[in-house]
C-alpha cells in the first residue's frame, strides 16, 4: 500500500520536499549538538527539561486523542466515525513518533539509550513512559494498516484485530497518565505536585488532539477528494468544546487551591506564569494570548450557530491547539524549575540551534503524517470508484 | 517425546560446544570481572553523614569547595547555565526558606550556607533515574552514580529537592584547572553530584571538603556508631535539615 505515497501531484511533492528541508536543516543542527553538548541548546543547571521535552508532553496528548474516535466508533458504533478513524490511529503513529523523536533528541548521552533496556528499572516512571509509548505506537500502527488494507481488498478486518482496538482504548489513556506521573510524583517541584496533572493532561489532550483533527479533515478537503462529512464534523467538535471545558475547569481547580491556600512555594509559579515574578515575565505575554484564545475557542464553540459554522469552527480549533500548545508546549515544563529548589529564578529562552531541531522533529512528523494520509486517502478513493 | 538420533546427536553437539565456549571465554578474560581487594585501611560506616557548623563557616572561605573541585575534577565553567558543582554557598533564607525570623537582626540566619548533596535515606533521584545509573549502596547509604551508564535524561535533576545535581552540558575536560589523575573526569552529556567523597573512604581518608575546612565546620560520620562524633554531636545539639518535611531523610545536618 506504501507505494500510493510515491504518486502525487505537484503540490503534494513541494509540500514534501517543503518538510524534508526543515528536517534536513534541524538534523544539521543536532549533529552539531551531539557535537558540542546539550549546552547549545537554553537549558540550564536550573531549568534542565525545557523545549524539547515540552512538545513531547503536549504530543503525547494528540496521540492519546485517537482514542476519541475509536470509543465512539468501536464501542458506540457510531457510524459516522467510520471514515475518521484511520485518520485518528495514524495522527497518533506520527504524534507518539515525534514523542520519541523528542525524548531522544534531549538525552545527552542519546547512544546510551538502549541501558534503558539493559537496566529496567521499575520505579521510574520514565521506564514505564518507554512501555507505554511505544507499545501505543505498535498498536496503532498495526490496527490502522491493517484495517486499510483490509478495506483495499474489500473484506473484512481480521478477528485478531477487535481485541487490539479494545486494548487501545486504556492504552490510550495510560500514555498520558503515565506522562502526568512523569511530573506529579516529584517531591519538590510544587508546581508539578498535584493529583489533578494527570486529569488535568488527559483533559487538554482530547481537547487539543480533536481539534488538530478537524483542522486536517478541512485541509484535506479542500486538498484531495475526502471528505469526513458534516455530521462527523460538528460530533467531534462537541468533543472537542467538552474537553475544553474539562481543561478549563482542572485549571481553575488548581488555581483554586494554590491562592485560596496561599502557600507562597505553590503560588510563585502560577505568579510566574500570569504576572511575572521579580522582575522576570518571559513567559507572560505567552500565557495571556493563550487565555485570550481559550477564551474566543469557548465563545465560539459553546454557541451552536458558530461551531455549525465551519469557518468559525475552524478559528476556534486553531485557537484551541495554539492555547493549549503554550500551556503544555511551553509553560508547563519550564515553570516547574522557576524558581528552583534554591529559590533562583534563571529563565529559559530557547536557542536558534534548539529552535530549528525541534522544527525538525515536528516536520518529520508532520512527513510521517502526510505519507500515511495519502496512503489511507488514495485506498478510500479506490474504493469509492 | 521422540527424539531422533539425528536430533540428539544436534543438541548434544551444541550443547558441548557451549559446554567448551566458557570456560575458553573465562581464560581471556571475558568472563568473570576482576575483583578488586579493598583497602584494610578503609573507612566503615553503615550511615555516613555530615554536620555542618553554619557559625563557624568564615564569611568569604571557600578552602572546602576548592579542595572538592579539585579532587573531583569539576569544571569551572564561566557560563552560569552550564555551571557544575558539588559543594557551594547559599543564602541561609534560600537554604532554609519560609524559616526565617524577620526581626532578627544578627544570628545564623546571616551569612551563607554550605550546600551538596544530601545523600537522602529516601533518595528521589534514585527512584526516578530510569537505568539505575544513580543508585544507593547498600552497605553505607551514599547515593552514588555511574558516569558510564547515565544516559543524561536529567529526570534526577528535576526529582532532587535540593538543586544537588548538575548536567554536563558540554565537554567539561577543557574547563578543568589542572586534572586530578586519581579521579575520573566526566564526559558531556551526563549528570553527577557529590559522592561523600566514597573513593577517598575506601582509602581511609576523609571526605575531602572536611580535610580542607581549618574551622572543623565540617563532621562527618557514621550515625549507625553510637561512639561516632557527628552521632554524640547529634545527641545533644538542635539541628536543622534541608525541607524535612519531604521526606527523603537528609543526611547533612545544619547546626545553628
Amino acid at each position: 500500500m506504501l507505494e500510493k505515497a510515491l504518486r502525487g501531484d505537484r503540490r503534494y511533492w513541494a509540500w514534501v520536499g517543503f518538510l524534508i528541508l526543515i528536517i534536513g536543516v534541524g538534523f544539521f543542527f543536532y549533529l552539531r549538538q551531539l557535537d558540542y553538548g546539550l549546552g547549545i541548546t537554553g537549558m540550564s543547571r536550573n531549568v534542565s527539561w525545557a523545549l524539547y521535552i515540552a512538545q513531547f508532553t503536549f504530543l503525547v496528548g494528540v496521540a492519546a486523542s485517537a482514542v476519541m474516535l475509536v470509543i465512539p466508533y468501536y464501542l458506540h458504533d457510531y457510524k459516522a466515525f467510520g471514515k475518521l478513524t484511520i485518520l485518528g490511529e495514524f495522527l497518533a503513529v506520527s504524534c507518539v513518533f515525534m514523542c520519541i523523536t523528542f525524548i531522544i533528541v534531549d538525552l545527552g548521552q542519546p547512544a546510551r539509550a538502549i541501558n534503558m533496556l539493559f537496566y529496567p528499572t521499575p520505579s521510574s516512571i520514565l521506564f514505564w513512559d518507554m512501555i507505554v509509548l511505544n507499545g501505543y505506537l505498535l498498536l496503532n500502527i498495526l490496527i490502522g494498516w491493517t484495517v486499510l488494507a483490509s478495506e483495499e481488498k474489500s473484506v473484512p478486518p481480521p478477528k485478531w484485530v477487535k481485541p487490539l482496538i479494545y486494548l487501545s482504548i486504556p492504552w490510550a489513556i495510560s500514555i498520558h497518565t503515565v506522562t502526568a506521573f512523569i511530573y506529579a510524583g516529584l517531591p519538590g517541584r510544587s508546581f508539578w505536585l498535584t493529583a489533578i496533572m494527570a486529569p488535568r493532561f488527559l483533559g487538554s489532550a482530547f481537547a487539543s488532539g480533536p481539534a488538530l483533527l478537524i483542522l486536517l479533515c478541512f485541509i484535506l478537503r479542500k486538498s484531495s477528494r475526502f471528505d469526513a462529512g458534516k455530521q462527523s464534523i460538528q460530533a467531534l467538535a462537541k468533543i472537542v468544546t467538552y474537553a475544553l471545558i474539562a481543561s478549563i475547569f482542572f485549571v481553575l481547580m488548581e488555581i483554586f487551591t494554590v491562592f485560596y491556600s496561599q502557600v507562597p512555594e505553590h503560588m510563585e509559579h502560577f505568579k510566574y506564569l500570569f504576572v511575572g515574578l521579580d522582575g522576570h515575565y518571559a513567559l507572560v505575554p505567552w500565557m495571556w494570548a493563550a487565555v485570550i484564545l481559550a477564551a474566543i475557542a469557548l465563545i465560539l464553540l459553546i454557541n451552536p450557530r458558530t461551531r455549525q459554522n465551519e469557518t468559525l469552527l475552524a478559528v476556534a480549533c486553531a485557537a484551541v491547539f495554539f492555547s493549549l500548545w503554550i500551556e503544555k508546549g511551553l509553560g508547563l515544563v519550564v515553570t516547574g524549575f522557576i524558581p528552583s529548589p534554591l529559590e533562583k529564578i534563571t529563565e529559559y529562552f530557547p536557542t536558534g540551534p534548539e529552535v530549528a531541531i525541534t522544527m525538525g522533529v515536528w516536520a518529520l512528523g508532520l512527513l510521517i503524517l502526510t505519507v500515511l494520509y495519502k496512503v489511507a486517502i488514495a485506498v478510500k478513493a479506490e474504493i469509492e470508484e | 517425546m521422540k527424539c531422533s538420533r539425528r536430533a540428539l546427536l544436534k543438541i548434544a553437539g551444541i550443547s558441548l560446544i557451549g559446554a567448551g565456549v566458557r570456560p575458553a571465554l573465562e581464560a581471556l578474560g571475558a568472563g568473570g570481572s576482576p575483583r578488586t581487594l579493598a583497602s584494610p585501611n578503609r573507612l566503615v560506616g553503615k550511615r555516613w553523614a555530615m554536620a555542618v557548623h553554619i557559625h563557624k563557616c568564615p564569611t568569604g572561605c571557600k578552602e572546602c569547595i576548592d579542595a572538592c573541585h579539585r579532587t573531583h575534577n569539576v569544571p569551572d565553567f564561566e557560563n552560569l547555565k552550564d555551571q557544575v558543582k558539588w559543594i557551594w554557598n547559599e543564602p541561609f533564607r534560600d537554604v532554609f526558606p519560609g524559616g526565617e525570623n524577620p526581626y532578627l537582626e544578627k544570628g545564623p540566619t546571616e551569612g551563607p550556607v554550605l550546600v551538596l548533596c544530601n545523600h537522602c535515606a529516601n533518595p528521589p533521584c534514585v527512584r526516578v533515574c530510569p537505568t539505575k545509573a544513580t543508585f544507593q549502596r547498600k552497605e553505607d547509604g551514599i547515593v552514588m552514580m555511574d558516569y558510564h551508564r547515565c544516559i543524561g535524561c536529567r529526570f534526577c535533576m528535576a526529582g532532587c529537592p535540593y538543586g544537588a545535581r548538575s548536567m554536563n552540558f558540554r565537554d567539561p575536560r577543557p574547563f578543568i584547572k589542572g586534572i586530578n589523575p586519581e579521579f575520573p573526569t566526566r564526559t558531556k552529556g551526563v549528570v553527577e553530584k557529590c559522592n561523600f567523597c566514597e573513593e577517598r573512604l575506601a582509602r581511609g581518608l576523609m571526605p575531602a571538603c572536611v580535610e580542607a575546612c581549618k574551622e572543623k565546620a565540617l563532621v562527618f560520620g557514621d550515625l549507625e556508631n553510637p561512639q561516632s562524633e557527628i552521632r554524640k554531636l547529634l545527641q545533644t545539639r538542635f539541628t536543622l535539615r534541608r525541607k524535612p518535611e519531604l521526606g527523603t531523610q537528609p543526611q547533612v545536618y545544619y547546626l545553628v
